[in-house]
């Protein structure tokens, strides 16, 4: 592991400041943190937040139901999951919402348009080549790094022109720093590689004290020691991957959510006091069939389930205007049919947890929808 | 770079230093498509899918067999390891038939295709077959007609676990009758999963006008696709023949005429789905998305569209040969320009770099977790869609880290065998090393440090 006085010994050995862009030791622009994330592969919302008080959700699903008695019960309406024990206190506590039947605008069932759509914050696949997360990275003040992926490459939701560092937990053993060095001046002319080297460098330093493990608790962690340093990003995204499930959906949906579980619990511990500062979103690219399907699973739907956790949200509530599941109130018959926008949800969620104008916000993230209304009171003041 | 260095390192896989720079780079491309070897020793030595297969089974009827969970779990262990073991040999010949090819070109293309009809090994079974899909589907029929290539692939074991084809059945068919008739609950049904990513990602490509109905009466049309010996209706229904090889299982096929994209299809049984294949394998759409995928991968990440046009006018011209396809490619003056477009994947910067070092094989080295550890786990992409084949998806802060470590280490094992100043022009060859990376390298504090550069140098990265 690379350390501080590793890096200062570079820094006497002719590497110079380029090194240490995002360290500047001053005090990031904002307290409060806001994290997304994603659901890659189309998480059950109706398996996650379940409609128990409504009649048709256990015709539907079948050997797939969720049994009443063992979800904790959220309101007269849903409960949630059993593997999602933490979470349930943090809505008992007043940290947790929960948003059903939302959907960003896409609306077929690819998960890579779904994604990109997701991701880029666009009407439609591939409208925009930047990503959402990055152009909020831009509106924060300063110039330091404004987000951390917690993957080793960037996805794209944080792609775009705000500086974004990387990191992944790695089993090689660190480079020795005359070769550092060195690289830092081969790549001192190219466009590219530049300052890619020097955000790889400077979150290199971030993580050191941070376990190197991929585990839930451990990516959570890892998370958290970003997110909690004075000087550091504000931003985070983590990607989850697994929710595509087709077939054996009882013990692969239990085993992703308690995985969830277990990383936002991890971010709660290591976070501290930033905690009650801290607002994050989960969300998926489209929810699954309102009907199990042949395999004991589910096929590509519409609408979902979000989840807005952290000691900033406005939570113990479950927001939704719920469509129903009856076979004539379902979108072309077999999904869920969305009716609160995920962007509205992104908007609000991100503005006020970060403490910005909610309609300038809608206005960047989200360009291609004007007259989009962000939903309103998800922070604590 | 000269038309030599473009030959060997971007339709290549990266110049060797103990083979000479062709001539003529494009005549040297042609000769490519006779001297490709379909099955190397490297990959010949490995099991196919039936001895595979065999294993697999006898291995799950042990932990069936073992009386409780306390038996279970060493041959549990015993199961995970030999899955693990295989795909690494399987990964390690790969590698090796890479580097020791005399069609450097071809091998590219196996990857190419290996990576366009992506399996992904997040079970046990796709894990297992993963090799085994790369050596009998896509090995044999890079340089043939683009629906053979389909067809293997979409029949092999690897392609049917990994898309859930093995467990839809036809919701009309003799066998759901038969199920429901006993109890009407139970009544078993599709699975759309393979449908419609042939659709969406093996062929048309998303988007070019199907509709989810197209979806569903195809996965209707695919139902009875099975193997021998694994998979739903395989118990009690014993077809003769090798273990895992492709049968249709007339039983568990929804009867029916077929309507999909406006077409009908009222083949009964094997035939229908082929039919299906055959004409999405000559749809206008399918020669685009090809033609796409291809020029981005060999030319930008941005693919010119008028080469696009050419080439999949080529693929349209031939009724989807191959070889032709690639001719126009190489005769694409696009794919000439002299600066290099691509950022190489953690894939192509390992085998180019083992390339320029001049090794034959892997040695001991196990390359699997090595490209795990550079971020491209090979054949587990983690969706059907395969890996990126963009910059923006390889080219970020920990990737570039993780490739420094890595040539640290790689160099560390070559030492001063090699002189760093003396392979640069050999791997770059006609000026296309730099001088900062030649200053840089002749700088260096030992030859292990000198090679480590020149391979992380920022044109050794690129393509």
């Amino acid at each position: 592991m690379f350390h501080r006085r590793d890096i200062l010994a570079l820094g006497a050995a002719g590497i110079g400041a380029s090194l240490l862009p995002g360290i500047a030791f001053a005090r990031a622009a904002t307290e409060r943190r806001f994290v997304f994330i994603i659901q890659r592969g189309a998480a059950d919302g109706l398996n996650i937040v379940i409609p128990h008080g409504d009649n048709d959700y256990a015709k539907l699903r079948g050997a797939l139901a969720i049994d009443p008695t063992e979800a904790t019960k959220l309101d007269g309406q849903f409960s949630l999951h059993p593997s999602l024990a933490r979470t349930a206190e943090f809505y008992r506590g007043g940290e947790a919402l929960f948003v059903h039947a939302i959907a960003s605008p896409y609306r077929e069932r690819s998960h890579f348009d779904g994604q990109n759509v997701l991701e880029t914050g666009g009407e439609g696949p591939y409208a925009l080549k930047d990503g959402w997360l990055n152009r909020l990275g831009a509106m924060l003040p300063g110039d330091d790094d404004k987000a951390v992926a917690l993957a080793a490459t960037i996805p794209l939701a944080l792609r775009g022109t705000a500086r974004v560092v990387s990191y992944a937990p790695s089993g090689l053993p660190g480079a020795n720093d005359d070769l550092l060095a060195r690289v830092d001046q081969l790549y001192a002319d190219d466009a590219l590689l530049h300052p890619l080297w020097a955000a790889a460098i400077s979150a290199q330093n971030m993580a050191r004290q941070s376990g190197g493990r991929q585990d839930p608790a451990s990516l959570g962690r890892l998370a958290a020691s970003f997110l909690a340093r004075p000087d550091g990003p504000r931003l985070a995204m983590i990607e989850t991957n697994g929710w595509d499930t087709h077939s054996a959906q009882p013990s692969r949906l239990a085993a992703q959510l308690k995985a969830l579980d277990t990383l936002v619990g991890a971010m709660r511990d290591a976070l501290g006091p930033a905690w009650a500062q801290t607002s994050i979103l989960v969300a998926t690219e489209f929810g699954r069939t309102a009907a199990a399907n042949g395999t004991n699973g589910t096929d590509h739907g519409t609408a979902s389930a979000a989840m807005l956790i952290g000691g900033a949200v406005r939570g113990g509530r479950v927001l939704a205007d719920w469509p129903g599941l009856g076979q004539s109130a379902l979108y072309e018959g077999r999904d869920l049919k969305p009716t609160i926008a995920l962007d509205a949800l992104v908007a609000g969620a991100a503005a006020e947890g970060l403490g910005l104008d909610p309609a300038q916000v809608a206005r960047t993230l989200f360009p291609a929808t004007p007259k989009l209304r962000p939903v309103q009171e998800l922070a604590r003041s | 770079m000269s038309i030599s260095a473009i030959a060997l390192n971007r339709f290549g896989l990266g110049a060797r230093p103990d083979e000479d720079a062709p001539g003529n780079g494009k005549a040297w491309l042609e000769h490519q498509l006779a001297d490709y070897d379909p099955a190397p020793a490297a990959w010949a030595a490995l099991p196919g899918s039936t001895a595979l297969a065999d294993a697999f089974n006898r291995q799950q009827a042990a932990i069936r067999a073992a009386p409780d969970e306390n038996a279970k779990q060493p041959v549990r262990m015993a199961l995970n390891l030999a899955t693990r073991d295989a795909y690494r040999a399987a990964v390690n010949a790969r590698a090796t038939a890479a580097l020791a090819t005399q069609a450097p070109f071809v091998e590219r293309l196996v990857h190419f295709w290996s990576n366009h009809f992506a399996v992904s090994g997040e079970k046990p079974e796709v894990t297992t077959f993963a090799g085994s899909f790369e050596a009998e589907a896509i090995r044999p029929h890079v340089l043939g007609r683009f629906e053979d290539l389909l067809t293997a692939v979409e029949r092999h074991p690897a392609m049917q676990f990994y898309l859930d084809q093995t467990r839809s059945i036809g919701p009309n068919s003799p066998l759901a009758t038969r199920v429901a008739a006993r109890n009407p609950a139970k009544r078993p049904g599709l699975n759309e999963n393979l449908a419609r990513e042939i659709m969406e990602l093996h062929t048309l490509g998303v988007r070019t006008g199907y509709s989810q109905a197209d979806v569903t009466e195809f996965a209707r049309a695919l139902t009875g696709w099975g193997l021998i010996g694994m998979g739903a209706g395989s118990a009690g229904h014993g077809v003769a023949g090798p273990t895992a090889s492709f049968v249709f299982r007339p039983q568990l096929h929804e009867p029916g005429t077929r309507r999909i994209i406006g077409r009908a299809y009222p083949q009964s049984g094997e035939d229908q789905p082929l039919a299906v294949l055959h004409d999405l394998a000559a749809s206008p759409a399918t020669a685009n998305h090809l033609a796409t995928k291809l020029v981005r991968h060999f030319v930008a990440d941005d693919p010119p569209p008028a080469m696009v046009k050419r080439v999949a006018a080529a693929f349209t011209d031939s009724r989807g040969d191959l070889p032709a396809v690639y001719r126009a490619m190489v005769a694409s003056p696009e794919a000439w320009h002299p600066q290099p477009a691509k950022f190489k994947t953690p894939w192509e910067w390992m085998i180019s770099s083992m390339r320029g070092l001049g090794l034959n094989d892997p040695g001991n080295m196990q390359m699997a977790p090595l490209l795990l550890q550079l971020g491209q786990q090979i054949w587990r992409p983690g969706s059907p869609a395969g890996f990126d084949d963009v910059a923006a998806s390889w080219a970020a802060p920990d990737a570039l880290l993780r490739r420094v470590e890595m040539a640290q280490r790689l160099c560390a094992r070559i030492g001063d065998r090699v002189d760093p100043r003396t392979l640069g022009d050999l791997i770059l060859p006609d000026g296309a090393l730099t001088d900062a990376t030649r200053q840089a390298v002749s700088r260096a504090e030992s030859a292990a440090v000198g090679l480590a550069l020149l391979l992380v140098s920022p044109e050794f990265q690129r393509r």
